[in-house]
């Protein structure tokens, strides 16, 4: 069996060339110990640049604007009535049943509306797998090898899908871009804000730290297994799973030393050359380190029971199980393990792996107390999110789990926030925190409500009172539709 | 919408769970003082009681008695409706679609079904039918979705009972007409429109030739199953299905139903408002999913979740179709976002009963509160079309039927999580 193969893309021909490129142009940058002991001269300090597609995301224009008299979920599990919100600045400024309005602000009476903090979707491929899903744009899955960590997902995003304003207008105000879920690894995913951009980072959400997506059972095996995608024929079984996370954590451990071992050799006034560089175990090292947050595919719970040991084993942790179907049959556990469950409210069945999902997941695992957030997977159901918790709130209720909407929020929001680690910027209508608000036209756990605004950082990106404001999509332009109400 | 306020929706979800296995058949049953829906969307019926005998609907009245010997359901406070149709799935063709073993939906290598029919495939026993009766929703269209070319044979209407389930099998003709089908087609619309006419042509020819020849009967021999077929559509019996969804190509099929005479069911139908004023003059219903609003393919620029409200406005009939099979249930909530999104209530309520009935030939036993009707009855805990409310009772041709699944199993089982669940049945 050859390991390498499988595990170190630096060993594929047609990449080989330009990963040796790469890893000469290596930023170098901080000439550490001016002054070394002894032994001559060193050459330059090489430090890996960790933020070599920085987010150039700027706030759209905002005045300030205060919404008065509606029903307020804070999304902290705290609802006021006749509540009050002031946004300047780009930020939450004041919350509460007496905030009054500063010269010049937008005052919205919102007598008989609701107020919640933006969703945030910690599970979506738009701009990865973008409208129109042509070939083209199949831009997801790099298939060629179980681990392709150094994919990632921000170098496929497409700002010009027409998804982020359709997941606007159902008061989507930042989401987590992820890779699919053919790898065991898939790569990295970013977190954006839902504001159009000419590029890339433009979406980008500033000091998000990155995730990595990983996924167990059925896909990875039937993606490889078959020799389709990998002259290697392996993982074919989750024995294979669980061994190829396995050895790519232990090269990881392996890369890191050799990272630390040259920096301890450089301080101490050796000159020695930088390990050589690898992309792939560049992002594995990464988690190893906590810079990295993994997100998990994962629906089976004795899949997420061996991954919760493996996270153990080398010492990491996982930020949640995405999809999470059986999260219900180990609340508990994941509860004890600090891991969050991003799951759907009803879909299941469509495979093995998602045939015992119950509609009771979602308030199952909040009952545990463990970390629950509802997720989409798909350019539709981003739309409508706040129904997906309105369903999964009725169903715990049903079966005796009593949730107040306001606690059932902190499925949209803060558990989101959390989970990207992006929870000291928004996810809560606190003051300080950005301004990314949705008015709901009624309550949100409707059917019939809608989102009347989105604000991203104060400013409005959706306004279903003025279609003609809404940002169009280049693609859309000059087509049937355009600029139609979606 | 005003909603009611839910009194017993919690006994209701752990009512009966030893009947799973056996429903109830026959019995006579009351269903006292809801707010009844008889018609779809209208026909409403305040404290209604509604008779069920023989499994039909023997009589609906306003504040009407019971005879005695009837078992009373009481649904006071509580909504009343038909039970729902979803309006194109697999049910009953398909349990685990991916790596599951077979799907009966599907003949990836079959070209020329047209006289296939879905019914001796039909699973009742599939997982997938009781999650979906427990919703609300008693009845499906099922049919077949793929094939090697653009026939996808002869689907039918089935009521989501344990057996006797089909109601009305051979129901219409599925014809895939979309830009996936023109791939497999020549690789061409152009290939694909020309073999649909030189089919219909040819069967046209040769009724036109049979009818010429009178009685003579010297040459008559058992017809195909094609033929059978073929001859039930272009003498207007059953209705072709066709799945279209640019509006050109939706132009192209009104004037293929000009051309043959025949009766024809648009689905899919993503640009369809483009052309509702022509669909409503063809006398074309149109069943689709007003939860699509996205551009997924070139044949779906102009797709809107407004598309239902404004077909229904210029007159076409509408239905809906759930956003997956295994989710058949949520084609409720999808006839809600397309009120949210401009349909008024009592048409999504007629897009759930009274129109599939219709459009499907099921009418004269399905889709309306009335008498001599299957009785299909659910009582809600609310406005039936909101996402948090569900049914406290089904009754599906007059079965009462326990509100549990292999769902609601697998829920009690870990209520509360202890080493091993398996043993706690």
């Amino acid at each position: 069996m050859n390991k390498r193969k499988v595990f170190a893309p630096h060993t594929r021909g047609r990449t080989e060339s330009w990963l040796k490129t790469a890893a000469t142009t290596v930023a170098a940058v901080a000439l550490l110990a001016a002054c070394t002991p002894g032994d001559g001269e060193q050459g330059e300090y090489v430090e890996i640049d960790r933020d070599p597609f920085p987010s150039s995301y700027t706030p759209l224009p905002s005045g300030a604007t205060l919404i008065t008299g509606a029903t307020i979920l804070d999304g902290m599990g705290g609802m006021i009535e006749g509540g009050s919100i002031l946004m300047e600045g780009g930020k939450v400024v004041a919350v509460g049943t007496d905030v009054s309005a500063p010269d010049g602000a937008t005052v919205i009476d919102a007598a008989g509306r609701w107020v919640t903090p933006g969703i945030i979707d910690v599970h979506s491929h738009l701009g990865v797998y973008p409208s129109p899903g042509v070939q083209a744009h199949s831009d997801g899955n790099e298939v060629g090898d179980p681990v392709t960590a150094d994919a990632w997902a921000e170098h496929a995003l497409w700002p010009q899908d027409p998804g982020f304003i359709r997941a606007a207008a159902g008061g989507i105000t930042s989401l987590q871009l992820l890779p699919g879920s053919a790898n065991l690894v898939g790569g990295r995913s970013v977190t954006i804000k839902n504001v159009p951009g000419r590029v890339a980072q433009d979406m980008k959400f500033p000091g998000a730290p990155y995730g990595m997506k990983m996924a167990c059972g059925e896909n990875p095996k039937r993606v490889y297994g078959g020799g389709n995608n990998s002259p290697e024929y392996r993982p074919s079984t989750r024995m294979g799973n669980v061994a190829g996370y396995r050895q790519a954590w232990a090269d990881a451990q392996d890369y890191q030393r050799r990272w630390d071992k040259y920096e301890r050799d450089y301080k101490a006034g050796k000159d020695v050359l930088p390990p050589s560089r690898d992309l792939n175990l560049d992002t594995l090292a990464g988690v190893l380190r906590g810079d990295i947050r993994v997100h998990m595919h994962c629906y089976r719970a004795d899949d997420m029971g061996q991954m919760l040991d493996v996270m153990k084993e080398f010492n990491y942790q996982i930020a949640s199980f995405q999809h999470a179907v059986e999260s219900y049959k180990i609340a508990d556990k994941l509860a004890e393990d600090n891991v969050c469950s991003a799951m759907w409210a009803d879909w299941y069945g469509f495979k093995m792996e998602a045939y015992d999902g119950i509609r009771e997941n979602i308030p199952f695992v909040h009952k545990a107390g463990a970390c629950a957030i509802v997720h989409s997977d798909s350019s539709s159901g981003i739309q409508r999110l706040n129904q997906e918790a309105a369903k999964a709130l009725a169903d715990g209720r049903k079966a005796g789990v009593d949730i107040s909407k306001a606690d059932a929020w902190t499925w949209l929001s803060l558990n989101p926030a959390r989970s990207l680690g992006v929870a000291d910027k928004t996810g809560s209508l606190e003051p300080g925190k950005d301004a990314d608000v949705v008015l709901w036209s009624g309550d949100p756990f409707s059917v019939y409500s809608k989102a009347d605004l989105t604000f991203v950082d104060g400013a409005v990106i959706f306004d279903r009172a003025n279609p003609d404001n809404n940002p169009v999509m280049d693609f859309e332009l000059g087509q049937p539709g355009e600029g139609d109400v979606k | 919408m005003r909603k009611l306020i839910s009194i017993a929706a919690f006994a209701a979800t752990t009512f009966a769970a030893a009947a799973f296995t056996a429903p109830l058949s026959a019995e006579d049953i009351a269903i006292t003082g809801g707010r009844a829906f008889t018609n779809g969307g209208s026909g409403e019926v305040e404290n209604a009681t509604i008779l069920v005998s023989g499994g039909k609907i023997t009589s609906v009245t306003s504040g009407g008695a019971v005879p005695d010997g009837y078992r009373v359901i009481d649904a006071s406070g509580k909504w009343v409706t038909a039970g729902f149709m979803a309006s194109d799935t697999t049910l009953g063709l398909s349990e685990v679609s991916l790596s599951g073993g077979i799907v009966d939906s599907s003949a990836p290598k079959e070209k020329n079904m047209i006289g296939v029919s879905v019914t001796p495939a039909y699973n009742p026993a599939s997982t997938f039918i009781a999650n979906t009766r427990i919703e609300g929703v008693t009845r499906a269209m099922t049919r077949m979705t793929n094939s090697g070319d653009m026939w996808l044979g002869l689907g039918a209407v089935v009521k989501m009972t344990d057996s006797d389930a089909v109601a009305r099998e051979k129901a219409f003709l599925v014809i895939d007409l979309d830009e996936g089908s023109a791939t497999e087609v020549g690789g061409s619309r152009a290939v694909l429109w020309h073999k649909l006419n030189e089919k219909f042509q040819a069967a046209k020819d040769k009724m036109d030739k049979a009818a010429d020849n009178g009685d003579d009967k010297k040459d008559a021999k058992r017809p195909s199953a094609e033929d059978v077929t073929m001859k039930a559509v272009l003498s207007g019996d059953i209705p072709v299905y066709a799945i279209v969804n640019r509006k050109a190509d939706i132009e192209q099929l009104i004037a293929f139903q000009n051309r043959f005479g025949i009766r024809v069911i648009l689905s899919g139908a993503g640009e369809a408002w483009m052309v509702a004023d022509m669909l409503a003059a063809a006398g074309i219903p149109v069943v689709l999913d007003p939860s699509a609003n996205l551009p997924s393919n070139f044949d779906l620029l102009a797709r809107t979740s407004a598309a239902a409200g404004r077909l229904h406005a210029a007159g076409v009939k509408v239905a809906f179709i759930p956003p997956g099979t295994q989710n058949a249930r949520l084609v409720v909530q999808n006839a809600g976002i397309a009120v949210s999104m401009g349909m008024p209530w009592d048409a999504a309520m007629d897009a759930l009963t009274t129109n599939p009935a219709e459009i499907f030939g099921v009418s004269d036993s399905y889709g309306r509160l009335a008498a001599g009707m299957d009785a299909d009855v659910v009582v809600w805990d609310g406005d039936p079309l909101e996402v948090m409310s569900s049914p406290d009772a089904v009754l599906i041709a007059g079965d009462d039927i326990p509100l549990v699944s292999r769902q609601t199993k697998l829920r009690d089982r870990y209520q509360d999580l202890d080493r091993s669940p398996g043993f706690d049945r």
